[in-house]
């Protein structure tokens, strides 16, 4: 197993290299030199201007520039962005929980209807249960879900009026930043409503947000249910008196489950991409807002900054799917 | 049946050779509803996109002045000049749609048409030369993969300046390495089997070996991902655009005419609805044809 983690992480290493070159590469490739983005509309006087080029260490060669950021990168320090001045890693560590709790929140709700959805559908084969979730899976697959959250937003929101249209919690409530997660400093301020109205807020971003993997989810359970369900051990498990709910509840579902976990796994990518466009829809914030704010705003350093740590956050989390799919199945150990 | 008879049967099966793998392939693919319905929408589509000039009613960009957000015909206050409804500058939104199919399909060619010309030939270097070469491409596709697509491209466009070519290189490029991944997977497989060698032995060149003699063997699972990739370049394209990093107004692409409409959405549901609606019809009718096409195409990726 040891074995096995080190050569994943010798795999990464050089990909995790790759990123910061390119994040490096990126800020570049930018027209213009980042000082006079600095200065903004403003400019600057052409000795201000040398002072500060040299002062970042702009004047000096590219792999210099590169050595000084990678130097920067393994103390911690991402750059500064540029409207508000603080420190990008600590821009990203204060939006990120907000991100973090909507993706999981919404992994919780695609796999609560998920896979029951594709085990049902793969018991029932060739049923009107079936078809109806296959149809609805591949139109979930084909959502664009920056219109699905607008639907939502007009129907919830707009005629029922259950649910605000934006931000985590409502202004009534102020709710101190202990975990970063609004669910739980809302029941740990003891405010009467504070929970249900993060609970109201948070709903409908989770449930856009989760839809493709839901989709994802249902369709991956689906076929892997059905190619478990035909191995000769769930035979045998009939043919020993095993009642139906056993059969697929122990026997099947458990060997179905390998496929789907690292569907699940892999659906990070996937979360962060929706974030960027669920984010905005809502005005939740969180790293996908951040992210295209920044772009907007021409806070290169940010947009530089949260591209690495995004990247690295999606590769960590893959290595952790890959190393636990090693652990659930060891066949996977040893091949390569 | 005698021998020799049998043997004319087959040499006369053999005669229409692409006809009858078209019927093959037909036949398999027909199996699957949903893919024919798919194929049958996607065909209207791309009828719509080129009559768009004599289906589409009005001009896409042309204002009237005395229609802002008008309700479809069959609400209180439509009218059927304009079927479904105005935007907020008077411009007919069932135009504006039709020649927004246009720019889907147009965007959707060219990405998938860029990103596999240049992933297969990538993915045919490295399956084919293996080490270093295969080593170098191979982790540099692993970096583009390390991001989220969506994010990627639009920090890409971000770079680039915002438009529609520019979103359309930015998503080729997001999308490419799944065609190199795919590509080199396919070749390293065929790499080993006796026609290649066969074809060696008698001398055939590295680029026609490369090209002629391997690549057509290979083709089953790309045109399949070629299906997924265009509906995933026609849904990253709409969500750029929502996002102003697309298309430009007053461009009348789905993903643009969204982000106008976002402020009216309380008030004026159609202006939302239907460009969403085309969006999310396209994609499908697409995704249906791609399962088809799986299917019918690459029976290891079957599913029952």
């Amino acid at each position: 197993m040891a074995a096995f983690f080190l050569r994943k992480l010798f795999v990464l290493l050089p990909t995790f290299f790759g990123v910061t070159l390119l994040a490096f590469v990126f800020i570049h490739m930018l027209p213009g030199d980042p000082i006079l983005l600095m200065a903004g509309e403003h400019g600057m006087s052409p000795e201000r201007h040398a002072t500060l080029m040299k002062e970042f260490g702009y004047d000096r060669p590219y792999y210099i520039q590169y050595g000084l950021y990678l130097k920067g990168l393994f103390h911690g320090n991402l750059g500064q962005s540029i409207i508000t001045r603080k420190p990008v890693l600590q821009e990203f560590l204060t939006l990120f929980p907000a991100t973090i709790e909507l993706s999981v929140c919404a992994i919780f709700i695609a796999v609560f209807f998920g896979l029951p959805a594709g085990m049902i559908a793969a018991t029932k084969r060739g049923s009107v249960f079936d078809h109806a979730v296959m149809t609805g899976a591949l139109a979930g697959y084909s959502m664009p879900i920056f219109w699905w959250g607008l639907l939502l937003i007009i129907f919830f929101s707009g005629i029922l009026g259950w649910t605000p249209v934006s931000g985590r919690i409502s202004l009534m409530f102020f709710v101190e930043p202990t975990t970063g997660f609004m669910l739980i400093d809302s029941l740990l301020s003891d405010q009467a409503g504070a929970f249900r109205s993060a609970i109201s807020h948070l709903i409908l971003p989770a449930l856009v947000l989760g839809t493709i993997p839901l989709a994802v989810i249902a369709r991956q359970t689906r076929s892997a249910m059905l190619e478990v369900l035909g191995e000769d051990y769930v035979r045998t498990a009939r043919a020993k008196g095993l009642g139906p709910i056993r059969v697929i509840g122990v026997h099947a579902l458990r060997n179905a489950m390998i496929p789907v976990i690292t569907t699940i796994g892999l659906q990070v990518g996937t979360l962060f991409a929706g974030a960027i466009l669920t984010e905005t829809i809502f005005s939740w914030p969180g790293i996908g807002k951040w992210m295209v704010d920044s772009i907007f705003r021409r806070d290169y350093p940010s947009v530089q900054g949260g591209l690495l740590l995004i990247a690295t956050v999606v590769m960590l989390v893959n290595l952790v799917v890959d190393l636990l799919y090693g652990l659930i199945n060891p066949q996977i150990r040893y091949m390569d | 049946m005698t021998q020799a008879h049998i043997l004319q049967e087959e040499i006369d099966s053999r005669r229409g050779g692409y006809r009858a793998l078209l019927a093959e392939f037909w036949a398999s693919f027909s199996e699957n509803r949903g893919a024919v319905y798919g194929l049958f929408f996607f065909i209207c589509i791309v009828l719509i996109a080129i009559f768009a000039n004599f289906i589409a009613p009005h001009e896409p960009t042309e204002q009237f002045r005395e229609a802002f957000l008008q309700p479809p015909f069959w609400q209180a206050g439509g009218d059927l000049r304009f079927p479904l409804g105005t935007d907020a500058v008077g411009r007919d939104l069932l135009s504006r749609l039709i020649f927004g199919a246009r720019f889907s399909l147009f965007i959707g060619c060219i990405v998938v048409s860029v990103s596999l010309i240049i992933g297969v030939f990538l993915g045919l270097c490295a399956g084919y030369f293996r080490g270093k070469i295969d080593i170098v491409i191979m982790r540099v596709m692993d970096i583009v993969l390390a991001f989220p697509s969506l994010l990627l491209a639009l920090v890409l466009v971000s770079v680039l300046g915002p438009s529609l070519i520019n979103a359309m290189i930015a998503i080729a490029i997001v999308q490419q390495p799944h065609y190199v991944r795919l590509t080199r997977a396919a070749v390293m497989g065929e790499m080993t089997k006796d026609y290649v060698t066969a074809a060696r032995v008698v001398g055939v060149r590295m680029l026609r070996l490369m090209f002629i003699t391997v690549l057509p063997n290979c083709m089953g699972p790309l045109i399949v991902q070629a299906a997924l990739s265009f509906s995933s370049a026609v849904l990253d394209a709409a969500a750029l655009g929502f996002l102003g990093m697309g298309a430009q107004p007053p461009t009348p692409e789905w993903g643009t005419m969204l982000a106008e409409a976002r402020e009216f959405i309380l008030r004026a549901w159609w202006v939302v609805t239907f460009p969403g609606l085309a969006i999310l019809l396209t994609v499908l009718a697409i995704n249906l044809m791609g399962d088809g096409l799986r299917d019918a195409l690459d029976p290891k990726l079957k599913r029952s």
